[in-house]
């Protein structure tokens, strides 16, 4: 990993939480003490040689890492472009890349001497991710997940609920991630003693936006000195799906400050921009505030916010990191968007041509690899992270294509 | 700074006793009852009057908030017909202080600089914004000074005497205490513990406190009052538009009689308490 030079794109946010325009700290009062003391652990956390040696040790012996970088030799052959990398996010414990900042934040509640854990959660990802940490330590957990989400995701609020979770299905609003996180913000002011909010994505009020990628970014850190290896030099482009963005800014940020590194960050367009359901806060949204930061959202004239759309639940958000907002304005991230069927079609080209099942949220980024690796040469390295795996959404999916199982 | 809310509590001091604040959602259930709830509302005992501006994700309020932002919204409720429902008001009331209370957001799409132009015009005294803390102040606190309008305040029970000083220093018109850790129209607070909590904000600022959240009787507002300048009430409100909405979720006759019939005797407890801590 180089170090950040001065004019580094990887110095954000500034003491404020802000990058740029965008992150901050937009909470209520009664948060906000909460939100410094956790600014404050972290920072001691960090520059803490025993916080970072029980969390690689964590890393390694309970999320199963570093996680593969797989060279999709057919999935290559069949694209005719450029020679593309799978980054295995997807064989972490609990089958996604949630769990590497979960890990981060649970060993940072328990520095903070909190007993009680809540989350939310749209695909249940999140959600299992911290009820798995919270039964490897004994703590408490309660999980906020909206009430369509736990319908659209019922493994999940069974392997929660095996854990030891309590999840608490939301009724208000549109009953999705927005609300969920509502909620958990609802608890969290009403039980400021004793709760620690783990959050789930690059979202939030500062310092989560900070705190999560950093947790995230042994992705990037991990998938250059592996493509070293593996070719002796740095990828050429890298491409992931985003919801919140955490996989993303996880992959991306280790890798902001080398110029010749292209970076795609692939949004949930639902059924198309056009139609207006879909879940593109950069592609078809503008900057706004909610839940803690100023990032793009969807929202209407009014500054309502609108619901999303997507076939991916994990996705299914009208917000984004305020990093990625930043990275957006500046130019340094291209966003693109797929929708519900591209990423279905990408869902079963890659479980067909390499055997592996994608999640719904990475089938995303998948989707806008067939478009874009075919139009580079045969010697561009191309990384694509593979955050999650696919075996919570073979229900809808299978729903999706007209079969039952 | 606002003429109008210093004025008030100026007179509740002279009366020595405290006043009733009533929170209400704009355009909730529609926009003319609204309105005719709002021009009710000083009759009735209302001494300050808070206004919620809808939104569609209010982080901080419980159920009963919320619904009736849901409802307003439903109703067709911007912030520009918020902003006209004040200026209809401001049209008959001229002395009882306006206070709009909501989330940063739909300000901010608005504009902020054309947002208080308009506000101050519309006769509005007062913002209270619940995702602006003094970390944020840049936004909107600063400017909306400078347009004349006050900037209140939440200081809550995490509030410690060590961050006081940062959450009051822009803070104007009074302060908004709340009494629990909790969202609007959550658990009734410990009467005691709000009486040395508002001691304590006291011991900071000359300005007067407001105490609000979980207050939902004339009872519970009775024993609060004693201990501070003023007393929020909101769910309590917001569910008895609720309940005498009709099936399809439409004003009926009841409406307005319900809330004023409650801000009276709300008002009532409010006035018969002596103020013994606010002194």
């Amino acid at each position: 990993m180089t170090t950040p030079r001065p004019n580094s794109l990887r110095l954000g946010p500034d003491e404020h939480g802000h990058f740029g325009i965008y992150g901050g700290r937009f909470v209520a009062e009664t948060l906000m003490p909460l939100v410094l003391e956790l600014e404050q652990a972290y920072n001691k956390a960090k520059d803490d040689p025993a916080f970072k040696k029980e969390m690689t040790l964590l890393q390694k012996e309970y999320i199963g890492r570093p996680s593969p970088l797989y060279f999709a030799k057919r999935l290559t052959e069949h694209l005719r472009g450029a020679k593309i990398y799978l980054k295995r996010e997807e064989l972490n414990h609990t089958g996604s890349h949630k769990l590497n900042n979960v890990l981060g934040q649970i060993l940072l509640a328990r520095r903070m001497g909190k007993k009680r854990i809540i989350a939310e959660t749209g695909a249940g990802q999140h959600g299992v991710a911290t009820a798995t940490m919270c039964a490897n330590f004994g703590l408490d957990c309660v999980v906020y997940m909206g009430a369509v989400d736990v319908e659209r995701q019922k493994p999940n609020v069974f392997r929660m609920k095996l854990l030891g979770a309590e999840v608490r299905p939301v009724q208000s609003g549109t009953k999705t991630l927005k609300d969920a996180m509502n909620e958990a913000l609802r608890d969290w002011v009403t039980n400021v003693e004793n709760t620690f909010y783990c959050i789930g994505t690059v979202a939030g009020p500062h310092p989560y936006p900070a705190m999560v990628r950093d947790f995230q970014s042994v992705i990037g850190i991990e998938t250059r000195e592996q493509m070293l290896e593996a070719e002796g030099r740095i990828p050429d482009s890298l491409v992931a799906c985003i919801g919140g963005g955490s996989n993303a800014m996880g992959l991306f940020h280790p890798f902001l400050d080398d110029a010749s590194v292209e970076m795609y960050g692939v949004e949930a367009a639902g059924f198309g921009i056009s139609s207006g359901k879909h879940a593109a806060s950069i592609t078809g949204g503008r900057p706004g505030v909610l839940h803690g930061n100023r990032t793009y959202l969807l929202m209407d004239d009014d500054g309502q916010i609108k619901d999303a759309h997507s076939i991916s639940a994990g996705l299914d958000y009208p917000g984004i990191g305020p990093e990625h907002s930043w990275l957006h304005d500046m130019g340094r991230v291209k966003f693109l968007s797929a929708t519900d069927e591209e990423a279905l079609k990408a869902f079963q080209l890659l479980s067909t041509l390499e055997g592996i099942i994608p999640a719904l949220e990475p089938a995303h980024a998948i989707a806008k690899v067939t478009e874009i690796a075919p139009k580079k040469p045969k010697d561009h390295l191309m990384v694509v992270n593979l955050s999650g795996r696919g075996d919570k959404d073979i229900y809808q999916v299978a729903e999706r294509l007209g079969g039952k199982l | 700074m606002s003429a109008r809310i210093d004025a008030r509590f100026k007179l509740l001091a002279q009366e020595g006793r405290a006043g009733l604040v009533t929170f209400l959602t704009a355009n909730d259930p529609d926009y003319d009852t609204s309105l005719a709830i709002m021009k009710s509302l000083p009759k009735a005992g209302a001494d300050l009057i808070e206004l919620g501006m809808p939104f569609t994700d209010p982080m901080a309020d419980g159920p009963a908030v919320q619904a009736s932002s849901q409802r307003a919204l439903k109703a067709g409720a911007t912030l520009k017909k918020t902003l006209s429902l004040v200026r209809e008001f401001r049209a008959q009331e001229k002395d009882t202080p306006l206070i709009l209370m909501g989330y940063y957001n739909p300000i901010y799409i608005y504009g902020v600089d054309k947002f208080l132009t308009d506000a101050k015009a519309a006769g509005v005294d007062g913002l209270i914004v619940v995702d602006l803390p003094p970390e944020e102040d840049e936004e909107l606190c600063i400017p909306a000074l400078k347009a004349g309008l006050a900037f209140i305040r939440l200081a809550t029970p995490t509030t410690d005497d060590k961050r006081l000083p940062a959450v009051l220093k822009n803070t104007s018109g009074f302060v908004y205490y709340v009494s629990i850790t909790g969202i609007t129209g959550a658990a009734i607070p410990d009467p005691n513990r709000v009486t040395s909590a508002v001691a304590r904000i006291k011991r900071h600022t000359k300005l007067p406190v407001a105490v609000g959240f979980g207050i939902k009787t004339a009872a519970d507002a009775r024993v609060i009052a004693s201990g501070a300048d003023a007393v929020v009430v909101g769910s309590a409100l917001v569910e008895t538009i609720r309940n005498s909405l009709d099936g399809a979720g439409r004003a009926t006759e009841k409406t307005l009689k319900a809330v004023t019939d409650l801000v009276t005797e709300l008002a009532g407890g409010v006035h018969s308490a002596r103020r013994a801590a606010a002194e």
